[in-house]
């Protein structure tokens, strides 16, 4: 333990610092986003937009010429958000489920990006956009000004979220009434679509493509153990994600080889074993616990009872 | 030449193999389950690599397709807990094996090679360059060989299960009430997806072979009620996306996974839109035409109302119609043209005049 603090007090650098406070601010934004995902049952929407935005990365570098930070996401968000409105008109107007659509966005948009991504190494640019950063992310060649850029496109998601928290709040707990009392139900889909896109892409330098989509998921479903309460959830998802962020950068910083973005991960799995099996009224241990207790009672309630009788037929 | 066209059939291979339990995941509802496979078999992949050291060996795609049940196992065991919803247990349980598997890589095999691309993105290019050579004889590529053994397997397991098969993909409850074990069957498919998934590795990498699995069997539930022929055609579409994406990929010379993935998309939209009957296009034109056919029937119903009444000159009145019916002057004038040119009416200077097809059609509108 000593060793590790005085590990944890040494590298607490500059650098780490600007990783741990990007990692903190993405795991902040995508706790929370993920809390309506989550709920609404579209945990693997985050996959599916994190997949579908390489070829958006693609056509923004074969466009500019550029690896500028804010481009790239900007041609991420778009191509994610293309990929979940078709995944939604696919849904809608044909007979093929939501799993499927999501599966077939995910897998093809990805495919169109290997292969712009394949014309963009022919071209021979040396400044080409690594397609493993994509998929694994590269947290620690965060940059002063991507965790700026983090921060405030995070906060302007976070602040419209909190703008719109009553109508979101129904949409994702009751969308026919939000629609009888005359809320734009569409149009709060879409918003909340295209605030969970920007929560995804602005992770995926970070934490990379494939892991992103568990940003959205972990740190929402151990917070859903926690509370019935939605603000709280909401709150505690984002704590959870922040934490993760944090750790999972600390720890990977200890030794060699140890990649950021999975490691953020693996504590956010770790947040969501813990909350399965130790938290109250829901968790595990608790559950099984009081299933003991009730059948005991019951037990001891069934003897009673048997006996009341047996005074009563003598 | 001939290396053309040994891609050309391990594309067509692979394809196929992956279509064929492809319908049954869509089916099932449970065409993620291929994503979560196809990324939760990396770690299986790493450890069975430290002791092979080659990712050409049988011990691979067993431990690979070992990781991939384990995945099914680990997804419905978080969801029995009842705490977490099967898209949440799917979106918790892959990243995490997956990175496992990255930190495995990253941290063990620095020092062997252990291509990240290869295994994650696959080159169909390079495949043929991997010979399978027995007693010195050689066989043809092992992509084609794995995946043809795979292949026949998997025609092998639904020709001898299609009807426990169909049975649970469309009344689980009826299947486990007859006596049919739903979990066995269950567990047949998914470590056949698995085995499928590892094998199409080698050629296509672990993203693409979900547009493999997932897309045709998509495009093919837009075109058939029938299982049978559900399958057939899933095969078929795959065949064609993987000629048309390899044909593509070698004239512009770019990734051919990546093409046959786009050609996946593009036929799906395609066979959307313009499909009979179920398509787009033919519902869009059969709601046009319900419009202007019940307008029609409406304006018919309006003239027999009136047919040989004193009011009859006022209500046939062209101009009047849009006042009697309540609808848009435009639109009056257009259903007048629809009627006339179908000789449901007959225009007497600004008068209309019910035809006899035009009061067989009332006749019947009114006794519906």
């Amino acid at each position: 333990m000593l060793i590790y603090i005085n590990n944890l007090l040494n590298y607490f650098d500059y650098t780490l610092l600007i990783v741990a406070s990007g990692a903190a601010f993405l795991g902040t934004v995508s706790g929370a986003l993920g809390t309506y995902a989550v709920l609404r049952r579209q945990s693997l929407m985050g996959d599916a937009i994190s997949h579908a935005a390489l070829p958006g990365i693609a056509i923004a570098f074969l466009l500019t010429g550029t690896k500028i930070h804010l481009l790239l996401i900007l041609g991420a968000a778009i191509a994610g958000w293309v990929g979940t409105v078709i995944i939604m008109a696919i849904v809608r107007l044909t007979r093929i489920k939501y799993d499927s659509a999501l599966a077939l966005i995910l897998s093809t948009f990805f495919g169109f990006g290997l292969v712009l991504h394949t014309l963009i190494q022919r071209t021979g640019n040396a400044n080409q956009a690594g397609l493993d950063t994509f998929l694994f992310g590269q947290a620690a060649t965060i940059l002063k000004w991507d965790v700026i850029t983090i921060g405030i496109l995070g906060g302007i998601v976070l602040i419209i979220m909190l703008i719109f928290w009553k109508e979101l709040k129904l949409l994702i707990f009751d969308e026919g009434f939000a629609a009888s009392i005359g809320l734009p139900i569409r149009t709060l889909d879409v918003l909340l679509t295209s605030l969970l896109v920007i929560a995804i892409v602005i992770g995926l330098q970070a934490v990379g493509a494939v892991l992103m989509s568990a940003m959205i998921v972990a740190p929402a479903v151990a917070a859903r153990q926690w509370t019935d309460r939605f603000s709280l959830m909401v709150i505690l998802a984002a704590i959870f994600g922040a934490l993760s962020g944090v750790i999972g950068t600390i720890i990977s910083s200890t030794a060699a080889h140890i990649p950021t973005g999975p490691t953020i991960i693996l504590c956010a799995t770790l947040f969501v074993i813990i909350s399965i099996t130790l938290a109250p009224n829901r968790g595990l241990v608790w559950n099984s616990s009081r299933h003991r207790r009730n059948r005991r009672n019951i037990g001891m309630g069934s003897n009673q009872l048997f006996e009341q009788h047996q005074q009563k037929s003598d | 030449m001939q290396v053309h066209i040994e891609i050309l059939f391990i594309a067509i291979v692979t394809s196929s193999a992956c279509a064929i339990p492809g319908v049954f995941l869509v089916l099932r509802r449970m065409t993620l389950m291929s994503d979560a496979i196809s990324h939760a078999i990396l770690p299986g992949i790493v450890i069975a690599f430290f002791f092979t050291h080659t990712l050409s060996s049988p011990l691979l795609i067993i431990a690979a397709a070992g990781t991939g049940v384990l995945t099914v196992v680990l997804v419905e065991l978080l969801q029995k807990t009842e705490l977490i919803k099967e898209d949440a247990a799917i979106g918790l349980t892959f990243p995490a094996l997956f990175s496992v598997g990255v930190i495995l890589i990253s941290r063990y095999t620095r020092n062997v090679h252990l291509d990240m691309d290869a295994v994650l993105l696959g080159e169909l290019a390079y495949a043929p360059l991997n010979r399978l050579t027995v007693l010195g004889i050689d066989l043809g590529p092992s992509a084609l060989i794995v995946m043809g053994v795979i292949l026949i397997l998997n025609l092998v397991f639904i020709s001898l299960f299609y009807k426990e098969l169909k049975l649970i993909t469309f009344d689980i409850g009826l299947a486990a009430t007859l006596g049919f074990t739903p979990a066995l069957i269950h567990y047949g498919l998914m470590t056949l997806v698995s085995i499928t998934t590892v094998g199409a590795f080698d050629a296509v990498g672990s993203i693409l072979v979900v547009a493999l699995i997932a897309g045709p069997a998509a495009t093919a539930y837009l075109m058939t009620d029938n299982l049978t022929r559900m399958l057939v055609l899933s095969a078929i579409i795959g065949s064609i996306n993987a000629v048309v994406g390899y044909l593509l990929a070698y004239q512009f010379d770019v990734s051919i996974a990546g093409t046959i993935a786009s050609v996946t998309f593009l036929a799906f939209v395609s066979v959307f839109l313009l499909v009979p009957k179920r398509g787009l296009l033919s519902i869009s034109r059969r709601h046009l035409r319900q419009k202007w056919e019940f307008a029609q029937t409406m304006l018919v119903i309006h003239l027999l109302n009136h047919e040989g009444l004193p009011e009859a000159v006022n209500e046939s009145e062209i101009a009047h119609l849009h006042e009697h019916l309540q609808w848009e002057p435009s639109f009056a004038s257009k259903v007048v043209r629809y009627a006339l040119n179908n000789r449901c009416v007959s225009q007497d200077d600004t008068q209309l005049t019910l035809t006899d097809r035009g009061r067989t059609i009332a006749e019947q509108a009114l006794v519906q």
